[in-house]
């Protein structure tokens, strides 16, 4: 850090990623209780222990090689050029450590670990209640710490080649973190099939209620509340054009988004919130005031205005996000009728087609805008955009999540037996809890007895 | 051509002020805006009046009791 003010741009921008990575943590807590609630009851320490879990294994497997992918994959490898030089953000780089001389990596790193915490979560909610951990954990890691982190080289770095070739452009992750994850999540349901009774003999589905309407809401409204830190995570907070080095010119600093694209905070401030409504309301009606589907229909609205969120006005923004909604909602009970996939929290519908929807949106409302600050780059349009929104909800999402399914569906290592999923997955667990129960309150008698 | 008018980066940004899509519909998209609010409003009380006539309907008293037993 050469001068003062260099200093004061670092800490800030060292504090301002910590800060985001904290609030981030609440999208997990809120995934958590999303799940249990919408699991039922003799299913869900399994299920919350099933989505904790996934955070130690991401955390390593993300720290070990999922960071390495990000800064060694912008071009492909072998679309526009050859392996990037990601050495310095590496296992066994001197950066990824303690270093005085380096204190943004590890935010930075946390940053994006948080994002793939997020990515495996959106798939958890989806399988619950009949997906072995074993199979999970694989497919978390894979999403977590692989296949999101691949796409997020090639559409979410500022030199990524579907950024320079596409002219891609999803600023807040439609794509980049929900298209992929609920193609993932899809690619998982049509292998694992759907939960016992869901169904009827004429194909007709069930309505799965969840345990605790009330614990799946306020996990929902604490993902909301993480998404703001989501959101300020995606830009660069502050960055001066020196630094950037690209076509801006004068001396103005700005904020940024992931591609050093100039926006503000106050931008994002207004999109999300008005998004967040338009979502909600339009959720509210098309559902007749589902509590569960008014809530999740303010995620799809985010969802689907975030790829433009950086630059779209506010009431454009309501509006896109309220169309997302509807999709969200109509989409998600067509594909359970026609396809019998049993999407048990409607996560492919509100992270997976929203996503896609929102990418594709961004295409015609930002047509002809520039990508980057870089020369060279294609400008945004609507063929980059659908096309890059099917790399990211099927090329990397669902395919690779089929494929993997097979083979473990293949070697019985992916879904419970069916013994077990009537039973319970916390059968074994509520046995040791009553029979301690039952220990406690003899010996309790006892000593009861004793005192007469 | 593009829908802000911003065709590259190569600006000094002292010099730019609004960037979203479109400038120029702003009185039109308040318009679309409210009209999209008030028909929430009209919708929403279509909702709840046909919840609540169901909810007449269907009244039990044994029901009820459970309910009011149970606060």
């Amino acid at each position: 850090m050469g001068s003062n003010i260099d200093a004061l741009t670092t800490v800030f921008t060292e504090f301002y990623y910590w800060v985001t990575v904290v609030m981030m943590f609440l999208i997990h807590v809120g995934f958590c209780m999303y799940e249990v609630g919408a699991s039922r009851r003799r299913n869900h320490m399994h299920t919350l222990m099933k989505n904790t879990m996934l955070i130690p294994l991401v955390t390593i497997t993300f720290f070990f090689f999922g960071w390495w992918i990000y800064w060694a994959f912008p071009n492909g490898p072998g679309f526009i050029g050859g392996l990037e030089d990601g050495s310095a953000n590496a296992a066994w780089s001197p950066t990824m450590a303690t270093n005085l001389s380096d204190r943004i990596t590890g935010v930075f790193w946390a940053a994006f670990l948080l994002f793939s915490w997020t990515a495996a979560s959106i798939v958890s909610g989806s399988v619950i209640e009949r997906i072995r951990s074993t199979a999970f954990w694989i497919h978390a890691v894979l999403i977590g710490s692989v296949f999101w982190i691949i796409d997020a080289a090639w559409g979410w770095h500022y030199a990524g080649w579907m950024v320079k070739v596409l002219g891609y452009h999803d600023a807040y992750a439609s794509g980049v973190i929900h298209a992929i994850a609920g193609g993932y999540a899809l690619g998982v349901l049509v292998v694992l099939g759907p939960r016992l009774g869901k169904f009827a003999a004429d194909g007709t589905p069930r309505d799965i209620p969840p345990h605790n309407p009330w614990l799946v809401t306020i996990g929902l409204f604490l993902i909301y509340t993480g998404f703001w830190g989501f959101y300020a995570a995606c830009n660069v907070p502050i960055i001066s054009p020196e630094v950037i080095d690209g076509q801006i010119t004068g001396v103005t600093w700005t904020a940024t988004n992931i591609y050093l694209g100039p926006t503000t905070l106050g931008a994002i401030t207004f999109n999300f919130l008005m998004s967040l409504s338009g979502g909600l309301l339009v959720a509210y009606i098309v559902s007749k005031g589902d509590a569960f589907w008014t809530y999740s229909g303010g995620l799809a609205g985010i969802i689907t205005a975030s790829a433009g969120n950086d630059l779209y006005h506010p009431i454009q923004a309501m509006f896109i996000a309220g169309f997302g909604a509807y999709c969200a909602y109509k989409l998600h009970y067509w594909v359970e009728r026609k396809f019998k996939i049993d999407d048990a929290v409607g996560a492919v519908a509100v992270h997976g087609y929203a996503g896609f929807i929102g990418v594709c949106i961004a295409g015609f409302m930002l047509w002809g805008q520039p990508s980057s600050p870089y020369e060279g780059y294609a400008a945004i349009n609507p063929l980059g955009q659908f096309l890059g929104a099917v790399i990211m909800f099927g090329v990397l999402g669902f395919v690779p999540a089929f494929i993997v399914s097979k083979i473990m569906a293949a070697r019985g290592m992916l879904r419970i037996p069916a013994k077990a999923e009537l039973q319970g997955l916390d059968h074994h667990s509520e046995l040791a809890y009553q029979a301690a129960i039952d220990d406690v309150r003899e010996a309790e008698r006892e000593l009861a007895a004793a005192q007469k | 051509m593009s829908t802000n008018g911003m065709e590259s980066w190569a600006v000094d940004l002292k010099d730019v002020g609004a960037i979203y899509p479109f400038q120029g519909t702003e009185v039109i998209l308040v318009i679309l805006g409210v009209a999209f609010w008030i028909a929430f409003h009209v919708m929403q009380a279509k909702v709840e009046a046909g919840e609540l006539k169901d909810a007449e309907r269907d009244f039990n008293a044994e029901h009820s009791q459970n309910s009011i037993d149970r606060y």
